[in-house]
C-alpha cells in the first residue's frame, strides 16, 4: 500500500471513530467540540490525499480554526457543563431504526458501487490554490458574490440575535 | 490513482450516518448543531471525492459553497442558542418543544 492510501485509511477512521465518539460517548461538550476538531482536520489530511489543496487548507481554517472556536466560545460563555443523552427510547421506534439502518447499508451497498464513475487521470496542478481560484473567479463569480451577501446576512443576524436587548 | 472512489463516498457515507444520529439522538442544541456540521463535511468529502473522479474542480468550488454556508448557520445557530438560554437558562430541546406535535 502506497503513502497516500496508508493516509486516506488512517485518518478516515481517526474522523469516523472521533465523529463516534462525539456522537455517542462524550457527554462534556468542550469534549465533544475537541473531538469535533480531531474529525475536521483527519478529513482536512483526507481532502489532501484527494488532491483538493485548497480545500483542505480552508477545511483547518474555516472549520478547525473558525468554527469549532465559536462553538467552543459559546459553550464557555453559557457555561455548560454536562449534557444529557435522551431519556425515553420506545423499543418499537429502536427496532424501526435499526431496521431503517440496515436498509440503507444494504441498498448502498446494492446501488452505488455499480453507479460510480471510474476516477479518470487527473493533471498534475488538479485542485491546487490557481486551478479552483481560476473556475471561482471565471465561472462561478455570481455565486462566489452571493455568498458575499449570505455572510454578511448572517452577521447581522447573528448580532441582532445575540444582543441583549436594550429597555 | 490507488484509491477507489467507493471507498471515498463509503467514508462519506459513515460518517453523514453518525451526524444524522447525532442530530436525532442528542438532546443537547450545541451538540445538534455540531452534528449537523459533521453531515456537512460528510457531504464535502464526497463532493471531492466525485470531483476528483470526474476531473472537474466545480465540486470543490461547491465545497468552498457548503463552508461558507456552514459558517453562515452556525453564526445564526449559535445566536438562536444564545437567545434561547437567556430566555430559558436552558440549552436542552426538550424544555424547548412547545411546536413539537
Amino acid at each position: 500500500m502506497s503513502a497516500p492510501a496508508v493516509f486516506f485509511y488512517a485518518f478516515g477512521a481517526a474522523a469516523v471513530l472521533s465523529a463516534l465518539s462525539m456522537v455517542l460517548h462524550l457527554r462534556n461538550t468542550v469534549a465533544a467540540a475537541m473531538s469535533l476538531v480531531v474529525t475536521m482536520i483527519s478529513l482536512a489530511v483526507v481532502y489532501v490525499v484527494l488532491d483538493a489543496h485548497l480545500v483542505a487548507a480552508l477545511q483547518i481554517m474555516v472549520y478547525a480554526g473558525a468554527i469549532v472556536v465559536v462553538f467552543l466560545f459559546v459553550v464557555m460563555l453559557l457555561n455548560l457543563r454536562h449534557d444529557v443523552f435522551a431519556q425515553r427510547r420506545e423499543r418499537l421506534v429502536k427496532l424501526a431504526g435499526v431496521v431503517l439502518a440496515l436498509g440503507a447499508a444494504f441498498a448502498f451497498l446494492q446501488l452505488v458501487p455499480n453507479s460510480l464513475p471510474t476516477v479518470q487521470e487527473i493533471p498534475a496542478d488538479f485542485g491546487s490554490y490557481a486551478a479552483v481560484g481560476r473556475a471561482l473567479y471565471r465561472d462561478f463569480v455570481l455565486p462566489f458574490e452571493i455568498s458575499s451577501l449570505l455572510l454578511l446576512a448572517a452577521i447581522v443576524g447573528a448580532v441582532v440575535l445575540a444582543k441583549r436587548r436594550l429597555s | 490513482m490507488e484509491i477507489p472512489l467507493e471507498h471515498v463516498i463509503g467514508l462519506s457515507a459513515l460518517l453523514f450516518a453518525i451526524g444524522t444520529v447525532g442530530a436525532l439522538t442528542r438532546r443537547n442544541l450545541i451538540v445538534i448543531l455540531m452534528s449537523i456540521e459533521l453531515m456537512l463535511n460528510a457531504a464535502n468529502l464526497a463532493f471531492v471525492g466525485f470531483a476528483r473522479a470526474w476531473n472537474s474542480v466545480d465540486g470543490h468550488i461547491f465545497v468552498l459553497m457548503v463552508i461558507v454556508v456552514a459558517a453562515a448557520e452556525v453564526a445564526v445557530g449559535l445566536g438562536i442558542v444564545i437567545a434561547l438560554f437567556r430566555n430559558r437558562e436552558s440549552v436542552n430541546v426538550e424544555d424547548v418543544s412547545l411546536l413539537r406535535w
